[in-house]
């Protein structure tokens, strides 16, 4: 049993949404946006949140690179 | 189906939601193919190889629960009755997942079955174990048909696609990627949704917060004062008397209906089975009860939130049914008020994934129990594994074409009511099978007799509760609206449930103790019930009594401030 790592996906998808966010956040938000969220830059901040998610997960599974357990013998069939 | 009704809900998507979603599903599919390649045996595809360590399985165990009826359901009973739905959580969830990892999971993981129904056999031999695993195996394709259903309806009201495309693709994606990877792919997916509900809920809740003032200015607009305190929740249960409605709450849903659900349902207990120790078999439930005592913080004070500032959901609480929305129509009420474009997608996607989790949940246990428990067992015996891997396959395929099936059923039934129904009916069954799982565990004079007698006497008495309590049967003999009714019911099921199998253990004959080790307490040796205190399981911080006792701890904590 090979099993890939699930922190590198989840680094991969919260960093890629992270990003995208950041950018509406910063160079797409219009005072309509703003206004719909009560003043706060949503999208912004949201996106910065899941970039800081995904640099955890990318450190701990750069630091501790261990994630499953691939050498486990099979179990003995019922 | 009332989840959504007439009112507009259509969320105003642009092209970057749809990339969001998109790119989402484009992950999700690429889990399944990637997972395909670590499966080389029945074992990997159905129980991810015994391999899982303990924060993935925990997170899944809490995730395969946080589908439709979770999500849309506490959030309406959030709008609808206020604090007191925190119970569900804290009183309703957390004790029971600290007992089945403490307590239960020593019984299951180390007697090294693959599943709920397997247990059930070498306990108490076919009869139990065949009434179990049918009603199982049944029960699932039911709820993964509503829970298909459920997902249908929101994306034909969130994106406007006909319901039977709807139902068809999101029953496609699904079917992809579990049959591909199998229960690793489901568990996967089930963590990575758990981390995009959170985005999705969280955004939702600040927003929600600062529009509405804060804790303080919830606290200054919710008229019913009585909807801001946890007990007694008389209105939740239905019960009148403030006493009997925490009895209730305690016993009913605290010990027999939640107990029942978080320690014999194999679609959860399926997630610690798949971890790779006994210690981390353990810590599963106990690290997924961490994150299920705080997320009523994004579930419920959004149901809150809406009844104050949504303008729809206001004029249903004051009693005007007018509005054409219901209390299930929370969190896409609160999404189309509050959420610009870009984080839009992201809540979208998060519904969408919760529900889609909730159906692979089914179908993931559904095909465990059919191969090994229904085929292997009662129909072609002793074939090479391979054989077996193939069946695990097919009984996906077959699940979800019967998933969609049942899913148009339910849209034919019209949705909500059936959604109800089968929740109360599959509580009925899980009170008694926990009566008859923990007395066989810690008595071993109970016989198989007893077994199957113990388990069909509780759930008739379930029914038969439930029978005379529901209005639309006509013999309402007895009143209790709310959910004082399956508390009830529940509660004496297991009651009737211990008494009988007690008796009928008493004049019919046990087997013989050398049949029962790892399976009773008193004949399985402290060694095996012990878990691995080296390598991956060292620390103190990974000890499961101490985390058991920190969550219990915090949740005491929560109720202290928010009871």
């Amino acid at each position: 049993m090979r099993l890939f790592d699930l922190r590198l996906i989840i680094a991969f998808l919260f960093g890629l949404y992270g990003v995208v966010l950041v950018v509406i956040g910063l160079g797409f938000t219009s005072d309509d946006d703003l206004k719909k969220a009560e003043g706060v830059n949503i999208n912004l901040w949201a996106g910065i949140a899941m970039a800081v998610l995904a640099a955890v997960f990318a450190a701990w599974a750069t630091l501790r690179p261990q994630f499953a357990d691939t050498d486990k013998q099979p179990l003995k069939e019922l | 189906m009332s989840i959504l009704a007439e009112a507009d809900l259509r969320l105003d998507a642009g092209p970057i939601d749809y990339a969001l979603l998109i790119i989402y599903f484009v992950v999700v599919l690429g889990i399944g193919v990637m997972a395909r390649r670590s499966v080389s045996s029945s074992l990997d595809f159905l129980l991810s190889g015994r391999s899982l360590p303990a924060w993935v399985t925990g997170l899944a165990f809490i995730s395969a629960n946080l589908g439709a009826l979770e999500l849309m359901g506490m959030t309406a009973n959030g709008a609808q009755y206020g604090l007191a739905t925190v119970h569900y959580y804290w009183i309703g969830a957390i004790p029971a997942m600290v007992f089945l990892g403490l307590v239960m999971m020593p019984f299951y993981y180390g007697s090294k079955v693959r599943s709920v129904p397997e247990f059930m056999r070498r306990r108490f031999g076919k009869p139990a174990h065949l009434v179990n695993a049918i009603s199982f195996a049944v029960a699932q394709i039911l709820i993964a048909g509503i829970n298909l259903f459920a997902l249908a309806v929101i994306i034909d009201a969130l994106l406007g696609w006909p319901l039977p495309v709807s139902i068809c693709v999101a029953a496609l994606v699904v079917l992809a990627y579990t049959t591909l990877g199998g229960l690793s792919a489901a568990i996967y997916n089930e963590v990575l949704q758990f981390f995009v509900i959170v985005a999705a809920l969280a955004p939702l809740t600040i927003v929600g917060l600062i529009k509405v003032g804060g804790w303080q200015g919830i606290v200054e607009k919710v008229t019913d004062q009585e909807q801001l305190s946890a007990w007694p929740a008389t209105e939740l249960t239905g019960i009148n008397s403030p006493v009997w409605s925490v009895v209730g709450l305690v016993f009913g849903l605290g010990f027999v209906l939640s107990f029942g659900y978080w320690t014999t349902n194999f679609a959860e207990v399926q997630r610690a089975m798949s971890a790779k120790s006994m210690s981390a078999a353990k810590r599963t439930p106990i690290i997924g009860a961490y994150p299920k005592a705080l997320i009523p913080a994004i579930i419920i004070i959004p149901g809150i939130i809406a009844a104050l500032i949504v303008p729809e959901m206001a004029q249903l609480k004051s009693g005007d049914t007018s509005g054409g929305v219901a209390y299930n129509d929370v969190l896409p009420l609160l999404m189309r008020d509050l959420l610009p474009n870009g984080i839009l997608g992201i809540a979208i996607t998060g519904l969408l994934a919760s529900f889609m989790a909730g159906v692979a949940a089914n179908v993931s246990s559904f095909n465990t129990v059919f191969t090994y428990d229904l085929w292997q067992d009662y129909v072609k015996k002793d074939r090479p594994d391979e054989y077996y891997l193939r069946v695990g396959r097919l009984a996906t395929v077959g699940a979800c074409v019967l998933a969609i099936g049942t899913a148009f059923i339910a849209a034919a039934l019209g949705g909500s009511n059936i959604m109800d129904y089968i929740q109360a009916l599959f509580s009925f069954f899980n009170a008694p099978l926990f009566a008859t799982f923990i007395l066989g565990m810690f008595w071993k004079r109970m016989t198989p007799t007893a077994g199957w007698v113990g388990l069909l006497a509780g759930t008739f008495t379930a029914i038969f509760i439930y029978a005379i309590s529901e209005p639309s049967f006509g013999i309402e003999l007895l009143e209790l609206p709310g959910q004082g009714a399956s508390f009830l019911g529940a509660g004496l099921a297991f009651v009737v449930d211990i008494v009988v199998s007690v008796a009928v253990s008493l004049v019919t004959r046990p087997k013989p103790d050398s049949e029962l080790g790892g399976l009773v307490y008193s004949l399985t040796p402290k060694a095996d019930r012990a878990h691995g205190t080296t390598g991956e399981d060292a620390g103190w911080y990974r000890s499961p009594a101490l985390l058991g006792g920190g969550v219990l701890a915090l949740t005491t904590v929560l109720y202290f401030i928010f009871g």
